[in-house]
């Protein structure tokens, strides 16, 4: 048998060192499991200090011992490659090991083990873990804020319509797919506009709102019929016309009548909160932050000196204040600026200020990707004889556009995650919403399983899209 | 003509709706600040603003003026940025490395942080760990020391304080420490350049700045003593400690959320730097027989900062820009003190909020100038 030289582990002992360090290893592994799991010390007989740090040392003997390169067994040589190529990994990997293995046990009782769900009120909360009881009975809350318990299936029917319109370009033929940049940047949004301004919000406008949709559909009917040479004409005036039409002259009568009855029952703003209004904010400030922000870009690098300093100053104060300082400035500095009698509504002057503070970051995006194209790019398009409007909307957006999506994507998440902000102005949404739950007289005392939560919930929203925006990269990522 | 016409119209076009719009608001500013018997002025910043703060640096107590609370605002937010962006430093640098390592379970364990901690609102990170986290520990009089002296109870972090003996000549000691450092360096620097040898800088550096410190204590009479916080009992249940340091509880969550938040994006930064540098540069610094060590300092380190530079300067603005929310965990910052307390106390929104934003906003484009400058020096030099 050859001499077996401990510090040097080889091959030609591979399977006595094999043997001594999986052993080492395993009885390391062991040792934490059971001290966390079942808080069995097998080496209480060893002074304290060493007992604590024993199967450190095991692990680190064991881990040393089965590192031999080369091995030709398919296992090692991976666990080697990757969480044992030295001394220092090994440490670290088994530093991380026992501490998961250390958190485990509390993690697990907190969450599931000792925690409850059953019952809805305080008293059924007796376990030592999370109370989940309390995440249940404000489920409500924490999704609709004040909104009318009764009324809540607007709100869903809303969001649920805005999603099946959203999800429209999924299903689009070849045919249609060039109109779908026209749908999505100027039809959708006003689509999504006008459910959340008059179905969530309700009240008598609702029917202007039934009106609308009755306009559009009949102008669409009558939209066959029409040759397609005037089509473009036809569906700027004619749903206007018949809006009016239905509105002013055939149910003038019967609006104000209804309008008594009050079909919807009119929900203020100030009720509106918990999830849906973050989503209901951050659409709106998606929607009006890109254009504004493109704008910006291009006014930014235009050539004429005004409008370019107009630009830069605008984009630099927005991107120096923090958010909260301009949330402040639209509650209680910005009805200072305006007439008298004119009122604007909170909601409205949140998510015109988060909007344009968004759009400065927009339009550095956007000029990133407009810095980055070639000049070619711009000399090719003028000596094409293409003015700057032509240049822009068909060679160079297109091609910038494509460049900073991560970038956009990046601006849009930083956009719904700024969204608990506003409840600096008194809107409660998600984290407002928490905020009021854990000083409810009957519910005090839960506030690590309201944030744990919460945090959940935005974590999913955010992850999700920030992998999207990932896929969306790869997806237009284009050789050049 | 025709070509001047086309180039000056829509700068007009642009200037005029500019201008009306603001002449729009500042008329409707007059307007309402008349009918509420306000004139526009920054006179109330030396009126007495008989509210107090219950965290400042500097002295200060309601008889104070207006202007004093808004220093004490403005170095609140100055300590939590600063406190923050160093440890937001040092995390993201060690995460963002640990995310490069081989070591399968590292990477994956940075991987879960960075995912986990930069898609939860900072909102919601601070809320958690002022209302959640920092409420579980210990009342004052319950609280086990932590190696005898620190004490992190629920009222705060209670750190023993340094009282000193002729501390400018430590301060001084150690200035010329840093001086004397920086010309070993240009000296070791001309050596390597012009003989090249190399001589033992990290060695002779800490021998420095240990040396003249120690000297400042036995020769120049620099000395201190330790005042361990001594817990005193304020009322029948209410306890506090007496002596030490006193961090409150909103400072820490704050400092906490802030540079957890901020490191994950530092982390990423870093990440991009190293892997930026193509692995040519190392595998040619290899075969001209650097030490893995000088590799990473000469070839790597150089080329990845100025990638790392520009974005991380801007995750420092953001902290520095974040650092607002203390507001909403009432930590005494800009925010809550002026445009918070001091607004609610004297209506003066306009002035206010413009003083608050003028100051994030220098304070942003300091930041940026020194940075940019910074930037410029260590770019690359092309001919």
């Amino acid at each position: 048998m050859n001499k077996i030289n401990l510090l040097t582990p080889d091959k030609s002992n591979l399977y006595n060192f094999l043997y001594i360090g999986i052993l080492l290893f395993f009885f390391s592994v062991l040792d934490v499991t059971l001290n966390s799991f079942f808080n069995i010390n097998l080496t209480s007989f060893l002074p304290d200090a060493l007992s604590f740090f024993l199967p450190l040392i095991l692990g680190f003997i064991g881990l040393h011992f089965i590192r031999i390169e080369y091995s030709g067994i398919k296992y090692l040589d991976l666990i080697n490659k990757n969480i044992n190529t030295n001394n220092f990994n090994a440490l670290l990997s088994l530093l991380i090991i026992f501490i998961f293995i250390k958190l485990l046990p509390p993690a697990l009782s907190w969450f599931i083990i000792d925690a409850n769900i059953s019952g809805d009120s305080r008293d059924s909360c007796t376990g030592t873990g999370a109370c989940w009881t309390y995440i249940k009975v404000w489920f409500n809350r924490f999704m609709y804020g004040m909104y009318p318990n009764a009324e809540q299936w607007r709100i869903n029917l809303s969001f649920i319509s805005l999603a099946f319109l959203g999800s429209v370009g999924f299903f689009a033929t070849e045919k249609y797919k060039k109109y779908l940049t026209l749908y999505y940047v100027v039809i959708y949004p006003i689509i999504a506009f006008l459910f959340i301004f008059f179905f969530i919000s309700g009240g008598p406008i609702f029917f202007d709102f039934s009106y609308g949709i009755i306009a559009a559909v009949i102008s669409i009917i009558i939209g066959f019929f029409i040759p397609s040479k005037f089509k473009m004409y036809y569906f700027i005036i004619v749903p206007l016309t018949v809006y009016i039409l239905l509105k002013y002259v055939l149910f003038y009568e019967e609006l104000i009548e209804l309008g008594k009855l009050e079909a919807l029952e009119w929900v203020e703003t100030g009720a509106w909160g918990g999830l849906s209004l973050t989503f209901i904010v951050s659409f709106f400030c998606l929607i009006f932050c890109f254009p504004v922000g493109l704008f910006l870009s291009l006014g930014r690098r235009s050539d004429f000196p005004i409008i370019k300093y107009i630009s830069i100053g605008f984009i630099e104060f927005w991107r120096g204040v923090p958010l909260i300082t301009v949330l402040f400035m639209s509650s209680v500095m910005f009805p200072m600026f305006l007439p008298e009698d004119m009122f604007i509504d909170k909601l409205v002057r949140v998510i015109i200020a988060i909007s344009l503070f968004e759009a400065a970051y927009v339009a550095e995006v956007i000029r990133g990707g407009l810095q980055a194209l070639p000049r070619g790019q711009y000399d090719a398009a003028k000596s094409l004889g293409m003015g700057y409007w032509k240049m822009y909307i068909f060679v160079i957006l297109p091609q910038a556009l494509k460049l900073v999506i991560p970038g956009i994507a990046n601006t849009f998440l930083a956009l719904v995650k700024d969204t608990p902000l506003i409840f600096v102005v008194g809107l409660m949404e998600l984290a407002g919403m928490l905020g009021l739950a854990k000083t409810n007289p009957k519910w005090l005392g839960y506030a690590m399983e309201g944030y744990v939560f919460a945090s959940v919930v935005f974590f999913i929203i955010c992850y999700a899209m920030s992998k999207y925006s990932y896929n969306l990269e790869q997806k237009y990522k284009t050789e050049r | 003509m025709n070509l001047n016409f086309k180039k000056i119209f829509p700068q007009l076009l642009t200037l005029l709706f500019v201008v009306l719009v603001f002449g729009f608001f500042s008329y409707n500013a007059q307007v309402n600040m008349d009918n509420r018997g306000i004139t526009f002025g920054y006179g109330f910043l030396s009126q007495e603003s008989s509210f107090d703060v219950q965290f400042s640096l500097i002295e200060y107590d309601g008889s104070h003026s207006y202007f004093r609370a808004y220093l004490v605002g403005l170095l609140n937010t100055i300590l939590v940025s600063v406190i923050g962006i160093i440890l937001a430093t040092i995390i993201g640098v060690v995460v963002g490395i640990a995310r490069l390592s081989k070591n399968y379970l590292i990477v994956k364990t940075a991987a879960v942080y960075v995912e986990f901690f930069r898609n939860i609102p900072l909102l919601l990170q601070i809320f958690f760990w002022y209302f959640a986290a920092l409420r579980a520990l210990p009342l004052p009089e319950k609280a086990e020391p932590m190696l005898g002296v620190f004490f992190l109870t629920i009222k705060g972090f209670f750190v023993p304080a340094l009282i000193w003996n002729n501390l400018h000549i430590f301060v001084y000691s150690v200035i010329a420490a840093i001086i004397s450092i920086i010309f070993v360096r240009i000296y070791a620097r001309r050596k390597q350049e012009t003989e090249g040898k190399q001589t033992p800088v990290l060695m002779i550096s800490i021998g420095l700045l240990l040396i003249l410190p120690l000297l400042s204590f036995l020769i120049g009479g620099a000395s201190f003593v330790v005042e361990v916080p001594v817990i005193k009992q304020m009322s029948q249940s209410s306890f506090t400690y007496d002596g030490g340091i006193g961090l409150p509880p909103e400072l820490i969550a704050l400092v906490l959320a802030l540079s957890l938040y901020t490191a994950t994006f530092i982390a990423e930064c870093v990440r991009a730097g190293v892997q930026g540098v193509g692995k040519g540069q190392k595998e040619a610094a290899a075969s001209i027989g650097l030490t893995p060590n000088q590799v990473l300092k000469l070839v790597i380190m150089p080329q990845a900062l100025r990638i790392i530079i520009p974005p991380t300067t801007n995750q420092y603005l953001n902290l520095t820009k974040n650092s607002s929310l203390a507001a909403a965990i009432a930590y005494p910052d800009l925010v809550l003190v002026f445009a918070g307390t001091a607004l609610m106390q004297t209506g003066r929104a306009i002035e206010i909020v413009s003083i608050t934003m003028l100051t994030y906003l220098s304070l942003s484009i300091s930041i940026s100038i020194l940075m940019n400058w910074y930037n410029k020096k260590i770019a690359i030099k092309e001919k």
